[in-house]
């Protein structure tokens, strides 16, 4: 059985199976219903919008149909189930599980206790697989994965689809430019691994000195619940703001992607630049997020 | 009266049946009681040496416990702190066997996971998983790292 957990389980040649699969989805299945009558549980413990709305809208594609948990506060959990019971439980109602949960690891200890594949919707801080997925989907609609440079901007300590985008374009030797607020830049252990790996870290102090060189700028907005001094979080939140004049002077195909919600990272004008692909980004979720659905339900 | 020159030798009695720990890194003899829940109010009788010389080590600590033969998960977690460590059973005073440690490729409920996040630390029927990678230890539900002073994650 197949479960998606971490992007680190999956080596290049199944990265690249699965958004050839996504760039072909539709055509492949247009006027079928490949997963008619298989069962699509969704276990959010957590808010969600585009994750869970856009596992649902792919299932529902592929003629699957879908089954919510519901809100944590009425279902066993609130009596002091555990997860893995949960799953145990749930993974007899449906074919495949997509599961958001608050703590990190959740999702492994998820396949372990379960009969059918698990597929991991963002387990706290920790991994959220088809994110980097549709991450790598946006940029190689624009161009090839291989070698390019990438800037990655904003919360590059706790943003976790930074660290997992980072690892997965080590598969594909990118050049990977840092630039990111004091105090929240890449963990050391991420700028080592992604070294060991092959992958060249370069860290820069301001945006404006490396754009001009970028293939892909990958923006993160920062998170104020980690600022406990709103004043603190205000100052470092003007400190990068991708504008149109910043893009003055830029590749012709750079493309602009944002895992999203954005707040004040990306001014609105952005949006219609031919090098704004994060609406495309989200979009995405769906194609790809069939091809996953298609790659573990039988 | 001429006074008798001490003797410079180091004693600690034999034991009849029991484990003797030999080459342990001077000063961890204590944290190898720890990992074996040997507290003042437990009931093995014990010696413990700390800052024995030793040929191979310069320095090192030797424990002996009596009646007690380690258990597998119980040398797994003494190869974390003492890699050098020789385990002895003795019976009838004999050594009967006598093994190295070997810092197991995966531990299994050895270490505590030291991030509050995972899912290990939490009331889910998991033990925790740590991959050693070279002097790292990196869990296997959450990729947190231990890096230095593992024996104060030790469960």
């Amino acid at each position: 059985m197949n479960h998606i957990i971490s992007i680190h389980d999956l080596d290049r040649a199944e990265i690249d199976r699965l958004l050839i699969r996504a760039g072909e989805i539709a055509a492949e299945f247009a006027g079928k219903e490949p997963l008619k009558g298989k069962i699509l549980g969704l276990l959010f413990f957590e808010p969600s919008t585009r994750t869970r709305m856009s596992f649902e809208s792919a299932m529902l594609r592929l003629g699957g149909s879908c089954m919510n948990l519901g809100g944590v506060e009425v279902s066993s959990m609130a009596k002091g189930e555990t997860l893995a019971d949960t799953i145990r439980v749930v993974s007899g109602y449906a074919d495949a599980i997509v599961l958001r949960h608050p703590k990190v690891g959740a999702a492994r200890l998820a396949s372990e206790f379960s009969d059918i594949p698990i597929l991991n919707g963002g387990d706290g801080a920790g991994q959220h697989p088809s994110q980097t997925l549709i991450d790598l989907y946006t940029i190689r609609q624009s161009m090839p994965l291989d070698n390019i440079n990438i800037g990655l901007i904003g919360d590059l300590m706790y943003g976790r689809t930074t660290h997992s985008l980072a690892y997965a374009l080590t598969h594909y030797n990118a050049r990977i430019h840092t630039i990111a607020p004091k105090g929240l830049g890449l963990p050391e252990s991420i700028h080592s691994a992604l070294e060991e790996r092959g992958s060249s870290v370069i860290e820069h102090d301001s945006i404006e000195e490396v754009i001009s060189e970028l293939d892909v700028l990958y923006v993160t907005r920062l998170q104020r619940e980690r600022f406990p001094d709103p004043a603190k979080f205000y100052d470092v939140s003007s400190s990068y703001r991708i504008t149109p004049e910043l893009l003055s002077d830029v590749k012709e195909h750079l493309a602009i992607l944002h895992p999203l919600p954005r707040v004040d990272e990306i001014d609105p004008e952005v949006d219609n630049l031919p090098y704004a692909r994060y609406f495309t980004q989200a979009r995405n979720g769906v194609p790809v997020r069939m091809a996953m659905l298609t790659e573990v339900i039988v | 009266m001429i006074e008798e020159e001490p003797k410079r030798t180091l004693v600690i009695s034999t034991i009849e049946n029991g484990t003797v720990i030999d080459h342990i890194n001077a000063g961890e003899a204590l944290v190898v009681l720890r990992i074996l829940g040997i507290t003042g109010s437990t009931k093995e009788c014990l010696s413990v040496a700390t800052n024995v010389t030793s040929k191979a080590l310069s320095k090192k600590d030797v424990v002996k416990i009596e009646n007690r033969e380690l258990k597998a998960n119980e040398v797994d977690r003494i190869a974390l702190v003492a890699p050098n460590a020789t385990i002895n059973i003795i019976r009838d005073f004999r050594v009967i066997d006598k093994k190295g440690v070997i810092t197991p490729q995966i531990l299994i409920g050895v270490l505590r996971c030291p991030n509050p996040g995972c899912i290990t630390n939490t009331n889910e029927p998991v033990q925790s998983r740590f991959e050693m990678q070279r002097k790292k230890a990196v869990c296997a539900y959450c990729d947190a790292l231990i890096l230095s002073d593992i024996s104060s994650h030790i469960i």
